[in-house]
């Protein structure tokens, strides 16, 4: 039985690598592979694990989204003070789901260039988020009194809410993506959409709804965000996009867009997460992580192109 | 309509498209000279363009990547780098050597970056997004998370001089905007970055040497940083591990405001620096009016967009003409 | 001068699934224009892409000017002295003209500093001996089409090129245009170039052509002075093959009318098209490459927008539509490019058959694997697909496997109008014929066809009814014992002016 090395290597090399990364650290750090730390890694990295859910949307169309969780937290956390912990969260969900949609009219209807659209964007609301929080931070009111604490820093079945809250929403969006109509008409726009307008699929509006489902991602990450910090600074979650798109990267979804899935973001974001806290417990400080994300980062994609083109120098 | 009609109108649109910003600028400079008695003096002016220098000098860089096809989202990185190597090994080596050895590392990560987009075939995105996290990385490791301070103030005064009412700095960014575009326009480098950014296919069969003119971009881009960022230490005597985060997104605003184009081949440094002028001339007018900062960024983004547009429209009426 | 310039001898090439060059010879003189005519898939492109160093032959040998020469590279080629003047310009728009002449050669000194006098000045002697009106410094993005070939044909003088290959060159010029075309070809011909012309017009061919070689499926048919030669037979030449092989023509069985067109029009590309099609009838669309025919078709699906004219659909005004409407309304479009246009090549064939109706194979939003890998069997069983599985990507597949996909795509909504485009283009001939079989089956269970093609064998076997398109209108009516070569052939030679208006229903 021959075994075709090419496609094992772009199917599970990425697999395989994290597992020997985490061997490897398992032997150097103590307390690594414990369940405690797993879960704690993983009530990390869910904040930005639950944006790359929707961001992985708009990336299979072959777009790009720079998410604005900062904006989003502020509104969660302010409207927490002004009409109750529901009334915030929905509210918050809302404004995800508006600006989702202002990025899809520019980018899906009017075709306009999408890193330059989200920049722009990124700008502007960065301005409607100083002028809403008024320069100064916002804290909930209350704060030992209110269930909004849960979303942030709740335990359920001593699994860490936020944990749930990423994982369960990575089940639906793999639903939604693999499974759904929906999920196919964003495959087929980004694998080929002139294709995909000659067969009748709406194309502009797969690719607006892939930004409106990624700014509700956002909505619920910033919402676990003020829960868990329970206030809000106006430059809160400032970098995250560029974490966002590097685990998406990192798990091997193609910027080109066509191809991808949501599990593969999972890992990938959650490797990112596990990389940062291992060399933490070797004892290495925290910015030690960009570095070794920077290589595997390469290394990873690098790769996975090697791989899919047959020989490894351009 | 006449023949002659059409060809001025296309003419027309032509020049629109190419020219741009320069009519934002007016506008801007027009508004804000009548909103406010303090815009239009040569003190403000001369501080509007010195400030505007260092993501000017980033975005001379840009331009020559983005001409050529690519982006470098590792600038802002690269900058604090050169900034904490040219104070922070002072001590050790003396001021000169330091600022040498902070030119060095933007070179060699400059460097580092083209070749692997030109051997791996990757896309740039991906691997200058790679560098701006790893590279903030290596400052951090460097300054130890604390904001480096220069020990000779004198370090402080070399930036402080002026011809008229153009400090150093301004003057560093316009000559290296005018040496840029030159290389754009007279050397062969320069005209074959247009070539493989416009048409790569056509260049390829030409048997132009594609990736040798990347990596060179790439370089030149990181060495640009590293200007930019050991001016900015001069400027303000001290280096932050934090220096220069989200700049490289006002950079590339900067450029694609003034007209140069993402998809590459088409752009030239003049539309560069009117974007970056514009930029500035936005952020001080607005601050003069005491707008609230918030007000800046909206504004920024707005006019982002509708450049955006405004270069959509122009370039579909000129290809239906 | 009767120097041969250029031999070319036993050249093959093979890609998978097809021969597209098969053992070809001839040979070019100094002088001479040489003319390099077949059909759609008949070999002209492969050889000249070998000629031109974009493909290595398999066999064969490549003599320039007595000297046997391997061309690796299109550089090599124009070391060499051959040049290609493609058919989508080979040029960097934001350059100037001087620049793209001497892409990868300028003239440059030991700073690497552009020496735009020198360069400017070898431009200029080049766009002189072609009796060019632009300057060396125009920027070519501003150039007309016309003007932008003229550059590349510049690049002939600038390397001194032996030989120059023109590739449907008259594909987007207007009459004065062409005229300008062939005045410079002229001048080409008295300074000794020897000139391969590539194109489907009769009409050019027996106007400025010396010597006509014909290929047909990779192989050459033979090469005729053309001064000693007619249209048709050279037409014989490019078909050759027995016309009934091609004969599949479904039983006359004409129901109701499912389309019909009036005054379609849309500025630059055609106007005032009338068109119906039955159920149960196959109607062609024959034309040159360029004739509007595409666009037409796009235009009646929805993905073009149209200036004028109305849409009837079995027998009910309806305002143009969306691809989508179009698609549930009951019309299906095969389009032209099966890789750009027909399929998403990453995704396997159950995938691709289903995506123009997602919902009849959902339920409730949520897609049903079952019931699309029923349909996938179901399509590989009856067009005797070739594939490993659902999931195998469709790019792997060969040109007529993925055309039987595209074909499975819109048939499995059972359509009752399709559309096919160029069917089968660069397609072997199993496939061909499997193809014009199962064209037949369809007007037989009641569909109304249309068949766009540039075949003449083909849409005169398959077609009931044929209409011709000349340049953006519709040029003839053919049907019954109308309907020949030569009627086609005529239809289509000539001018838009002088077209003919029949409409025999």
């Amino acid at each position: 039985m021959t075994i075709d090395w090419q496609q094992a290597l772009r199917r599970h090399g990425l697999i395989a690598a994290f597992g020997l990364f985490l061997a490897v650290v398992a032997v150097g750090a103590d307390g690594f592979l414990t369940l405690g730390n797993i879960l704690d890694v993983l009530r990390q990295v869910s904040i930005t694990g639950t944006i790359a859910l929707g961001v992985t949307f708009v990336v299979v169309t072959g777009r790009l989204d720079l998410s604005v969780l900062t904006l989003l937290t502020v509104i969660v956390v302010d409207q927490h003070n002004v009409v109750g912990p529901v009334g915030a969260v929905a509210l918050t969900l809302l404004a995800g789901l508006a600006i989702g949609a202002v990025n899809g009219v520019l980018v899906g209807l009017l075709r306009l260039n999408a890193l330059i659209v989200t920049l722009a964007m990124l700008s502007l609301l960065q301005g409607v988020t100083l002028w809403y929080s008024g320069g100064s931070n916002v804290n909930v009111a209350g704060a030992g009194e209110t269930w909004f604490a849960v979303f942030g820093r709740g335990t359920l079945f001593g699994v860490p809410v936020p944990v749930l809250i990423f994982l369960g929403g990575a089940v639906v969006a793999s639903f939604f993506l693999k499974r759904t109509e929906f999920g196919r008409a964003v495959h087929a726009v980004g694998g080929n959409e002139t294709a995909s307008r000659f067969s009748g699929i709406a194309t502009a509006r797969t690719v607006a709804a892939a930004y409106v489902v990624s700014g509700l991602a956002t909505a619920i990450a910033a919402i676990i965000m003020g829960s868990r910090v329970m206030g809000a600074q106006n430059t809160i979650g400032q970098g995250y996009e560029l974490t966002v798109l590097a685990g998406i990267i990192l798990g091997g979804t193609s910027l080109m867009g066509g191809s991808g899935s949501i599990w593969r973001t999972v890992i990938g974001i959650t490797m990112l997460g596990f990389i940062q806290n291992g060399l933490l417990l070797l004892g290495y400080e925290y910015y030690v992580q960009w570095l070794v994300s920077w290589v595997v980062i390469i290394a990873a994609v690098w790769l996975d192109l090697a791989a899919k083109r047959g020989r490894v120098l351009a | 309509m006449t023949a002659l009609a059409a060809r001025t109108r296309g003419a027309a649109a032509d020049w629109l498209l190419r020219n741009h910003i320069w009519l934002f600028l007016a506008l801007a400079v027009a508004v804000f000279s009548m909103a406010s008695p303090y815009f239009l003096t040569v003190n403000n002016l001369s501080n509007v363009l010195t400030q505007a220098a260092f993501i000017g000098i980033l975005a001379v860089g840009m331009t020559m990547v983005m001409i050529n096809g690519e982006i470098d989202l590792s600038v802002g990185a690269t900058l604090a780098l050169a900034s904490a190597l040219a104070i922070g090994l002072q001590p050790a080596i003396g001021v000169w050597p330091a600022v040498f050895a902070g030119f060095l590392s933007g070179v060699a990560l400059g460097a580092l970056n083209g070749t692997l987009v030109a051997l791996s075939g990757m896309h740039s995105f991906i691997v200058t997004l790679g560098g701006l996290i790893g590279i903030r990385g290596l400052v951090f490791v460097y300054t130890g998370e604390q904001a480096l301070m220069i020990e000779d103030f004198a370090y402080t005064e070399i930036p402080e001089v002026y011809l008229g009412p153009l400090s150093l700095t301004a003057l560093i960014f316009l000559a290296l905007a005018a040496l840029f575009q030159w290389v754009l326009t007279g050397t062969r480098h320069g005209r074959e970055t247009y070539a493989v950014g416009d048409n790569i296919a056509a260049a390829h069969d030409a048997g132009i040497r594609i990736k040798r003119h990347k990596i060179i971009n790439f370089t030149i881009c990181g060495a640009l940083a590293a200007i930019a960022g050991i001016l900015l230490s001069m400027r303000l005597g001290t280096a932050e591990p934090n220096a220069g985060r989200i700049w490289e997104l006002w950079t590339i605003i900067a450029v694609v405001l003034g007209g140069t184009r993402l998809a590459g081949g088409y752009g030239s440094m003049w539309m560069t620096v009117g974007g970056v002028l514009t930029l500035a001339v936005l952020r001080n007018g607005l601050r003069l009016l005491n707008t609230p900062n918030y007000v800046e960024l909206m504004v920024m983004g707005s006019v982002l967009i509708l450049a955006l547009g405004l270069d959509r429209v122009l370039a579909a009426r000129k290809g239906a003409a | 001068m009767t120097d041969t310039v250029l031999s070319v001898s036993g050249i093959t090439k093979t890609f998978p699934g097809v021969r597209a060059l098969d053992d070809v010879s001839f040979d070019v003189r100094a002088g001479e224009v040489h003319a390099l005519m077949g059909e759609n898939g008949a070999g002209k492109s492969t050889l000249m892409k070998v000629l031109a160093g974009l493909y290595k032959p398999d066999a064969g040998t490549i003599t320039l000017r007595g000297k046997p020469v391997t061309i690796t590279s299109p550089l090599v080629a124009r070391e060499k002295g051959i040049l290609l003047i493609h058919q989508e310009l080979s040029l960097s728009p934001e350059l100037s003209v001087a620049e793209n002449i001497y892409l990868g050669a300028w003239p440059t000194n030991a700073l690497g500093m552009l020496n735009k006098r020198k360069l400017r000045a070898d431009a200029q002697r080049a766009l002189d001996a072609l009796g060019c009106d632009f300057g060396p410094g125009t920027r070519v993005g501003t150039l007309s089409i016309a003007r932008q070939q003229m550059v590349e044909i510049a690049r002939s003088q600038a390397f001194n090129a032996d030989v120059v290959i023109f590739d449907e060159p008259t594909a987007s010029l207007t009459d004065g245009e062409r005229r300008q075309l062939f005045a410079t070809i002229a001048r080409l011909k008295a300074a000794g170039v020897g000139i391969v012309y590539i194109s489907h017009k009769m009409d050019e061919i027996f106007e400025i052509t010396d010597r006509i070689t014909v290929l047909r499926d990779g192989q050459v048919q033979g090469t005729r002075v053309t001064a000693d030669t007619d249209l048709a037979g050279i037409t014989r030449m490019m078909i050759g093959r027995d016309l009934a092989s091609y004969f599949h023509r479904a039983r006359e069985d004409f129901r109701d009318e499912v389309l019909r067109v009036e005054g379609l029009s849309r500025a630059g590309l055609f106007t005032r098209v009338d068109l119906s099609v039955r159920a149960g009838e196959v109607l062609g669309l024959y034309g040159l490459v360029g004739a509007g025919r595409s666009e037409l078709v796009e235009t009646i699906f929805g993905l073009r927008r149209a200036d004028a004219g109305r849409l009837v659909w079995k027998g009910q005004e309806i305002p143009f539509p969306t691809p989508r409407q179009a698609v549930d309304l009951g019309m299906a479009l095969v389009p032209e490019s099966r890789k750009e246009q027909g399929l998403v090549l990453g995704m396997g064939g159950r995938e691709n058959v289903t995506l123009p109706h997602l919902a009849s194979f959902s339920r409730g939003g949520v897609m049903d694997r079952g019931r699309e890998r029923q349909v996938f069997d179901k399509y590989r069983d009856i067009l005797d697909i070739k594939t490993t599985g659902p999931e195998q990507p469709v790019e792997k597949l060969s040109g007529g496997n993925q055309q039987k996909f595209v074909l499975a795509k819109w048939l499995c909504a059972e359509p009752a109008l399709i559309i096919l485009d160029e069917p089968t283009r660069g397609i072997d001939v199993g496939s061909k014929s499997a193809i014009h079989e199962l064209i037949a089956k369809l007007a037989e269970d009641g569909l109304a066809v249309i068949v766009i093609s540039s075949e003449m064998p083909e849409v005169l076997g398959v077609s009931h009814r044929i209409l011709t398109m000349t340049e953006g209108r519709i040029s003839g009516s053919f049907t019954g014992d109308g309907m020949t070569e030569q009627a086609l052939i005529d239809a289509v030679s000539q001018p838009a002016r002088r077209a003919v208006q029949e409409n025999t229903a």
